[in-house]
């Protein structure tokens, strides 16, 4: 049986983490397409484009130069056409307070950027099947919020 | 005014779809096993124009069996989740493959075939959505919605939860609450 394609897009101004987030993403076993962006306004502006396709899932890192993570969240969730995007904040960050804020602005998934491409690997994966069972099978994406 | 609203999806779903084959006037039965028949002389050109129409309106023809059976268990598994008396009397496994009238093992290697995950971390992640719709009620209390999905004890059901969402209930329920504040102050 086919599966369908998952788009997924990230914005991380870090080089290197874009990369690694790209090799792990190749090794998953399951269909995707990837674009990335080195800031929030990069993927504010792909996004605000309405001939673009959605994707079927955001990864933002918080600190970002030119437009943060946390901005690009409340612009998502304000913009109507984007507003069920799925959003996963993919940070360094740790402390609970900015975690639930992030969850309270309107993210459905917050990820610990892992130490190791292992995890990251395992990590991804686990966001992506996840992510995938919100699409097709008639789960309530109101209230699906994970931390990892 | 606001308020929280549930969907029947079957029923949803069964009524609009009436609605849109009587607009297009087609004669059809609806079967219980979730199949569609249309009757009367269809060609390629109407069939196409029919499929237009419903998947309009979010109602898709499976065209495979296999993409059709997976959605049937799908369907099998919310009814048994959402209907107390058959959650507390049946075995998932037994429940499907009566309903379904394949055996359990064939069911269970098309479904991880064909979804990402095993019918048995559906079934968590199920009964994990329909406890936060509860809990977003509010209505209930996490002791309620415990004996409501059968589990043994609320630890259970707690424990299942923190797993499947990396957060407890009571910071999913404080977070939702936040979102609401944060809706009506801005």
């Amino acid at each position: 049986m086919k599966k369908e394609l998952l788009h997924i897009v990230l914005a991380d101004d870090d080089a290197d983490d874009r990369m690694l987030f790209a090799d792990a993403v190749d090794e998953i076993d399951i269909t995707t397409s990837l674009k990335v962006f080195k800031h929030g306004q990069e993927l504010m502006d792909y996004l605000m484009d309405e001939s673009v396709l959605l994707p079927d899932i955001v990864f933002l890192d918080l600190n970002m130069p030119i437009k943060n993570g946390m901005q690009c969240l409340k612009e998502i969730r304000q913009t109507p056409h984007l507003a069920a995007l799925c959003v996963a904040i993919y940070s360094t960050s740790s402390s609970e307070q900015d975690i639930e804020e992030t969850f309270v602005k309107g993210a459905n998934i917050y990820i610990n950027k892992p130490t190791s491409f292992t995890k990251l690997k395992r990590t991804v994966e686990k966001v992506l099947r996840l992510n995938w069972q919100y699409h097709t099978a008639n789960l309530n994406k109101h209230n699906f919020l994970l931390r990892l | 005014m606001k308020t929280y609203l549930k969907y029947d999806h079957d029923k949803v779903g069964k009524s609009l779809l009436k609605f849109l084959l009587e607009k297009e006037k087609v004669t059809y039965t609806i079967l219980d096993t979730g199949q569609l028949e249309l009757k009367g002389n269809i060609d390629t050109k109407r069939r196409d124009e029919i499929i237009a129409v419903l998947a309009a309106h979010g109602i898709y023809f499976l065209e495979d069996k296999k993409t059709a059976l997976v959605q049937r268990i799908r369907d099998t598994i919310t009814e048994m989740i959402h209907d107390e008396d058959i959650v507390r009397k049946h075995k998932v496994s037994v429940y499907l493959s009566k309903k379904l009238g394949y055996s359990y093992t064939y069911l269970s290697t098309l479904f991880s075939e064909s979804t990402y995950t095993s019918i048995e971390n559906f079934i968590i992640l199920k009964k994990i959505d329909y406890a936060k719709t509860l809990l977003a009620q509010g209505d209930l209390s996490l002791t309620d919605i415990a004996f409501k999905l059968n589990y043994s004890s609320v630890a259970h059901l707690s424990g299942q939860f923190k797993k499947a969402t990396g957060i407890t209930p009571s910071q999913f329920q404080r977070i939702l609450k936040k979102r609401t504040q944060q809706l009506t102050d801005t």
